[in-house]
């Protein structure tokens, strides 16, 4: 710690105990000084003039150098978060975007920049409906489908988006080489699967480009949903020529890449700086209204991102927590809300050597899970609900939203019968006490508040004695993966706009089933709903799954995540969503009033 | 043999007096442990720092012997709670789901919509903190509500506050918050929406007094009563109290500044200890044998030192990994002793050598003492001054270490307290809960300087050069 | 001196190394594994980010490329950001942290000398009292607390001015440096004034002050070339191990200040157990370390011709 160099570790440095500032600082009790001894008044005036001398020469020489970086860097700080005769708008970013390249891309704040400067086939607008991209028509039949590329479209460089920019992309996520984690979301073309395990080589894959214009898709089985998958952003096109003259350093830096949206980044100080400015060579650049997106501050810390909201330095701030509301209000601060698309659940071990894997043990959890109180007392942040059902309720339906059709089974909270279903599982697994639960947790903070809660929870109202075991993200993955816990708070977010990206979840085949729940009947209903392109039939399959889901005591539901935020009241037009891009400035403006 | 003839007899000795004083002393005997608990008396600074770092072992073993409250123990109806007096609370029936007021949508144009104000906004019972249960008129041509709340009132300026609801089926005119309520004033406002989701027209504001409440079974279950068969609706109860208030899950903060003591000041106290126990036998080992064992052991101190030591302490933090259900106290203690022992092997390897040419161990060896005995006589007891300093300056230091790993994640687990984790889980809520920042950044800040001044004093007091002065 | 140098240096290389095996071993034991992913679609994508990072080599393999590498003064490529070399993150984030370390030592030495000097002269008098006072608060309030707390007032005393004098938290003009680098100098400032304070007061009355004045120089003269230039000795040589605490120490003030400096990246890369990453700062770190301390040596040697380097 910067805090005691000296008195702390490194008095054990080499060139430390020469010093041996001990020596000198027990010289204080022996000498004395003469009050009044006229050589101090002299010495004060000295050491007053020093301080004034060397304080103003820090202010010159800080005026100085700061004047010679003005005069070498190319932007001028903003003083304003919104600039209108620029069209600028200030904001922050979370984390340094850690993968820029399309095929490789995992993170939200990566999504959220690439979101703004690259386009695929399809895209979402402002009002989060699918809208026409890169591809002005296109046709999506049970074996295939077909992209017709409208013509204005370019890259930043000028040249037209051609067909093959999409089959490169998508083979190149599909090589084995890339390693790519998201390459699983290509498996419904044809041959995709072999081709990213190595069986088959990258050119069998079922993508051809016709002409410059016209892309052709084979699918390996029906997807009903197809025109949802192309607007994400691993399906973004990347150019071959440019993408092999980087030599491995694609997307590294701000012109490692070509963008062909609405914006191009012309910033990209690591870990510090990322500017966006409008593309001229988009095709809808007549749609877009701001003209710089400004990324001058990456910090996760939120304390300071409401610091530099209330300095006028940034134009919104994002995830607020439930401590800085009250403060918010005292403020006077226009707030926000929206859904951030993930459901969080208590994810349980179904391996039949944890005592998870007993029913009526699971029965008990269930029936004292009380998700009101974890989102109204312990989360307060009001756009959190609480959870009922791994399928969040902002997912359409057939006609109107899935939820509506398919109401959740819901449970009330019956600490007596829960307390009967403990007996009978202490009697099933032939014990006096449960043996104490592991409850796997991220090292977040409100992970760790929830983990406490739950805690506190179970003890008072079963008598459970809980473990939290809290690790750092990796090793909490690590430890999911390995089925080393009873119980995980997990999450999970939507990769695409469709029931069928939270249905899967818990197949038995899905590598992401971590509790390892296996029920024949799911299977089924899954592959339904995969294969089928008839929507009554599938969200038929969805409400079933739903329905064991609840029956079996498969996961124990207990929020849907939203994020409250601020946003400058002079900027309208910003779109939030749970899937693709968020917050998306593509389409932003700015009033003046 | 003439010799032999005279004999000596008992009579011819005379016991010479067992004590005769050839000098005497004007002053008395001090010994060097005495002579520094004088001049230590002495510097005020130091006594206060030792009287302080007296309380504060009291404060952590006897406190939690007379606040028997369990730091663990969550109340969530006193969430945040700052210092104060008791609370009370009014019995009240459990609370029952709501199922919330249907009415016909009117149509309505956009015209009409746009200059719409919702009416009838109203409260439909007694607001408590259980619930605040909403009512309105249905706004013609609404494709649903928005609601808000505010702590403040949302005039002159329309700022409405959160956004606690969003209300989809134009049928619904009604709302039930249950969101985080406390005994406060609230001001709810209402929004219609248009069909496109933005707000229509203006809003319709009600002020909000609740009451805080609890059900007589909560009350039991919680063991704020005896049975809840022993109170009455409508009677009130008082709240257990919490002199410091609470944290951010209703745990009281005294008892969680006890038991966060024991481990700040476990890990701030042992771990110097134990380190500086393999410091002392390191360094006198490498001073005592010397040559080239001296030379190899010393060296990899110099290894070890120059180990950058946060970032090693990160990386041993992860890789001894906390188990589920570990407070990761003792990962961190090993942590420490790994990465801190050079210092002190050092010092007391330097002292040794010193120590070793001193002019009474020649005098020591050649009456024949043994080495054990120049060990515990002469080396031990000359260096234990410079070791008690080091003891003293690494506990704020090993203090600071465990606040600042807390403060990057990696500190203790939960439900675990420590003072460091408490500043950083008080941090966040600094603005509007000061009290969890201050107490136990209060604390830290206190044994910090008690350690400091003490080790200023304890220095002082046994440096050798200063003996005999005032 | 040249002899002493060369076995310094030596020295230097061995304990590099060193460092690296230990962070190698250390990195190796820890639980967890970089390529988890919070999607995972099949055994094939998993063996495929292994053989890229050369993660199915047998243990010491491993670590024979890893020296190897080394040695060419190649940390490998970032398992989070696939794209980029670790030395060209160290490259771009290293010098932030340097600045603000420099920057942080500057105003450390500057105001200890300052305060200590004035300390000594009012002696248990009032700006003594004062002044010691808030030292002992810099050194025994945790840095963080410090760190939000005088982000918090600078934004208050902005919001109250109506104009932001300077900026809040993020990196690049050299305003945005002051307060960041006066928080992570503030420990060592307050370590320096209490040094410089009682090595003031072991000189005033040393013999050849006393000297000096009965020559009857001017006190002036007394106070500059005799009192501080001795008293400032001691301090200088606790300066070399307080740059290096101060330069790598700056987590704390990088995370609050939203500074892109290679602490803050450390912080990030442990939690995503970005293996290269973190060996390549730690070992960077550890060399910037040893060198910097036999650089303070030798310059110290330089100085003082009191002190003989053998």
């Amino acid at each position: 710690m910067a805090q005691n160099p000296t008195t702390g570790i490194p008095e054990g440095s080499p060139s430390g105990t020469r010093g041996d500032p001990a020596r000198a600082l027990a010289a204080d009790s022996t000498t004395t000084v003469p009050a009044r001894d006229p050589l101090s008044r002299v010495a004060i005036r000295q050491i007053a003039l020093l301080a004034i001398a060397s304080t103003v020469g820090f202010v010159l020489l800080m005026a100085g150098l700061s004047w010679a970086t003005n005069l070498t860097s190319s932007s001028t700080a903003t003083l304003d978060a919104i600039d209108v005769e620029t069209g600028t708008v200030t904001l922050s970013l979370t984390q340094e975007p850690p993968q820029l390249d399309s095929t490789r891309l995992t993170d939200s704040v990566s999504g959220r920049i690439l979101g703004h400067v690259m386009e695929g086939l399809l895209r979402y607008d402002v009002n989060n409906q699918l809208a026409p991209g890169v591809a002005e028509r296109w046709d999506i039949r049970a074996d295939g489908a077909t992209f017709w590329l409208r013509e204005e479209a370019r890259w930043s460089d000028g040249e037209p988006v051609t067909a093959h920019d999409f089959v490169f992309a998508w083979q190149t996520a599909l090589d084995p080489a890339t390693a790519s984690q998201y390459a699983f979301i290509f498996y419904v073309l044809k041959n995709g699967e072999a081709i990213n395990t190595g069986e088959l080589p990258r050119e069998s894959l079922g993508v051809t480009a016709v002409s410059d214009r016209v892309l052709e898709v084979e699918f390996e089985q029906p997807v009903a949903y197809f025109d949802k998958l192309v607007a994400f952003q691993t399906y973004y096109p990347i150019r071959e020529d440019f993408y092999l003259s980087r030599e491995g350093r694609y997307a590294a830096d701000a012109d490692d890449m070509l963008y062909n949206g609405p914006f191009e980044i012309t910033v990209w100080v690591h870990g510090a700086h990322v500017r966006l400015e409008k593309n001229p060579d988009y095709w809808d650049r007549d749609g877009i209204s701001l003209n710089v997106i400004d990324f001058p501050y990456i910090t996760a810390d939120g304390n300071a991102v409401l610091n530099l909201y209330r300095d006028g330095q940034i134009a919104e701030v994002n995830g607020l927590g439930a401590e800085s509301l009250d403060q918010v209000l005292a403020e006077r601060w226009p707030v926000g809300r929206y859904s951030d698309g993930s459901v969080w659940f208590f994810q349980l071990n179904h391996r039949s050597d944890h005592p998870t894997g007993n029913y009526n043990l699971r029965k008990a959890l269930q029936l004292v899970n009380d998700p009101g109180e974890l989102v109204y007392k312990v989360i307060k942040i009001p756009s959190n609900t609480p959870g009922e059902s791994i399928f969040p309720t902002w997912l359409k339906g057939e006609k109107g939203l899935f939820r509506q059709e398919y109401p959740a089974p819901t449970v009330t909270p019956n600490v007596t019968l829960a307390r009967e279903h403990l007996e009978q599982a202490k009697r099933e697994l032939g014990v006096d006490e449960i043996p104490p639960l592991v409850l796997l947790a991220d090292d977040t903070p409100g992970a760790s508040k929830q983990a406490e809660y739950y805690q506190n929870s179970l003890m008072q109202k079963l008598g459970l004695e809980i473990r939290i075991d809290k690790q750092i993200f990796k090793q909490r993955l690590a430890k999911v993966e390995a089925g080393e816990f009873d119980v995980a708070l997990y999450g999970w977010g939507p990769a695409f706009d469709d029931p069928l990206t939270f249905a899967d979840l818990f197949a038995s085949w899905n590598p992401n089933n971590h509790g390892e729940y296996a029920n024949a009947e799911l299977d089924a209903q899954v592959r339904i709903a995969q294969q089928s392109t008839d929507q009554a039939t599938r969200m038929a399959a969805f409400g079933r799954i739903q329905e064991i889901l609840f029956e079996d005591v498969a996961i124990i539901p207990n929020y849907e995540r939203g994020q409250m935020y601020i946003q400058d009241p002079r900027i309208r037009g910003v779109a939030r969503r749970a899937v693709g891009a968020d917050p998306d400035y593509t389409r932003a403006y700015i009033v003046t009033d | 043999m003439s010799t032999a003839a005279f004999k000596f007899g008992p009579g011819d000795f005379e016991q010479v007096a067992t004590e005769r004083r050839t000098q005497t002393l004007s002053r008395p005997s001090v010994s060097y442990w005495q002579d520094a608990w004088r001049r230590l008396k002495d510097n005020r600074r130091a006594l206060i720092s030792l009287w302080i770092v007296i309380a504060l072992a009291l404060f952590t073993l006897a406190g939690p012997l007379l606040w028997r409250v369990d730091p663990a123990a969550q109340d969530l109806d006193q969430v945040s709670q700052p210092p104060g007096l008791p609370q009370v609370a009014v019995i009240v029936e459990p609370y029952v789901p709501w199922a919330g007021i249907m009415a016909t949508p009117v149509p309505g144009t956009a015209e009409t919509l746009a200059a719409a104000t919702p009416e009838g906004l109203r409260l439909v019972e007694p607001a408590t903190t259980q619930a605040v249960r909403l009512a309105w008129d249905p706004v013609p041509g609404a494709s649903g509500y928005r609601l808000y709340r505010n702590i403040f009132d949302p005039e002159p300026d329309g700022a409405v506050g959160l956004p606690v609801a969003e209300i989809l089926d134009p049928g619904q005119v009604s709302f039930e918050d249950r969101l985080d309520l406390e005994p406060a004033r609230y001001w709810y406002s209402v929004f219609a929406r248009d069909e496109f989701g933005a707000e229509a027209g203006d809003y319709a504001t009600v002020t909000v007094d609740a009451t805080r409440v609890v059900s007589a079974a909560e009350a039991e279950t919680l063991g704020w009563i005896g049975a809840a068969a022993a109170v009455a609706l409508g009677d009130e109860i008082v709240l257990p109290y919490h002199p410091l208030g609470t944290d951010y899950l209703g745990r009281d903060m005294l008892s969680r500044l006890m038991y966060g003591a024991r481990v700040s000041l476990f890990i701030g106290v042992v771990a110097p200890l134990l380190f500086v126990v393999v410091g002392i036998v390191y360094g006198s080992a490498a001073g005592f044998i010397g040559g080239r064992v001296d030379q190899l052991l010393m060296r990899f101190a110099d290894f070890v030192v120059a180990l950058p030591f946060l970032l090693f302490m990160i990386l041993f933090k992860i890789a001894f990994g906390i188990g589920p259900g570990e407070s990761g106290i003792f990962p961190m203690l090993v942590a420490l002793v790994l990465l801190a022992w050079p210092a002190t092997a050092r010092l007391v390897r330097g002292q040794v050598l010193q120590i070793r040419e001193e002019g009474y161990i020649g005098a020591s060896q050649l009456l024949g003492a043994k080495t054990t005995y120049l060990v515990l006589r002469h080396m031990i007891p000359n260096t234990m001054g410079v070791i008690l300093v080091t003891l003293t300056f690494a506990v704020p230091t090993v203090i600071f270490t465990e606040a600042f790993l807390s403060f990057i994640g990696m500190g203790v687990a939960p439900p675990t307290p420590s003072w460091g984790s408490m500043s950083n889980e008080g941090l966040r809520t600094m603005l509007t809960h000061p009290h969890e920042l201050i107490f136990p950044a209060i604390f830290i800040s206190v044994t910090v300087l008690a350690f400091n001044l003490l080790g200023d004093g304890l220095r002082d007091a046994l440096d050798v050069r200063m003996r005999g002065r005032e | 001196m040249f002899r002493y140098t060369v076995k310094r240096l030596i020295q230097g290389v061995i304990t590099v190394w060193f460092i690296a095996t230990a962070t190698f071993i250390a990195m190796h034991s820890v639980p967890g594994d970089p390529l988890s992913g919070e999607r995972l679609a099949n055994e094939e994508i998993r063996a495929n980010l292994e053989a890229r990072y050369g993660l199915d080599r047998p243990l010491f393999e491993q670590y024979l490329i890893y020296m190897g590498n080394m040695a060419r003064g190649d940390f490998g490529i970032s398992f989070t950001q696939q794209n980029r070399r670790v030395n060209d993150i160290i490259r771009e984030h290293f010098p932030v942290s340097a600045t603000l370390g420099i920057l942080a030592v500057v105003f450390a030495a500057l105001g200890g000398i300052l305060w200590g000097a004035l300390t000594a002269l009012f002696r248990n008098r009032l700006p003594d009292i004062v002044i010691m006072f808030l030292v002992i608060l810099g050194i025994s309030v945790p840095s963080f607390v410090v760190a939000a707390l005088s982000q918090l007032g600078l934004t208050s005393l902005n919001a109250l001015l109506g104009v932001s004098i300077l900026p809040v938290a993020g990196w690049g003009t050299l305003l945005h440096m002051v307060v960041p680098s006066m928080v992570l100098g503030l420990g060592t400032m307050a370590f320096l004034t209490r040094l410089m304070r009682s090595s003031m007061l072991e000189i005033v009355n040393a013999d050849f002050v006393r000297t000096a004045r009965s020559k009857g120089l001017p006190p002036t003269r007394i106070f500059l070339k005799h009192q501080l230039r001795n008293a400032i000795l001691p301090v200088i040589t606790v300066l070399g191990p307080a740059i290096a605490a101060i330069t790598t120490g700056g987590f704390v003030v990088e995370l609050v200040f939203a500074i892109p400096g290679l602490g803050r990246y450390f912080v990030q890369a442990v939690q995503q157990l970005d293996y290269t990453v973190i060996m390549g700062t730690t070992v960077f770190y550890g060399a910037f370390l040893v060198f910097m301390v036999i650089l303070v040596d030798l310059v110290y040697g330089l100085i003082d011709p009191r002190v003989r380097l053998e």
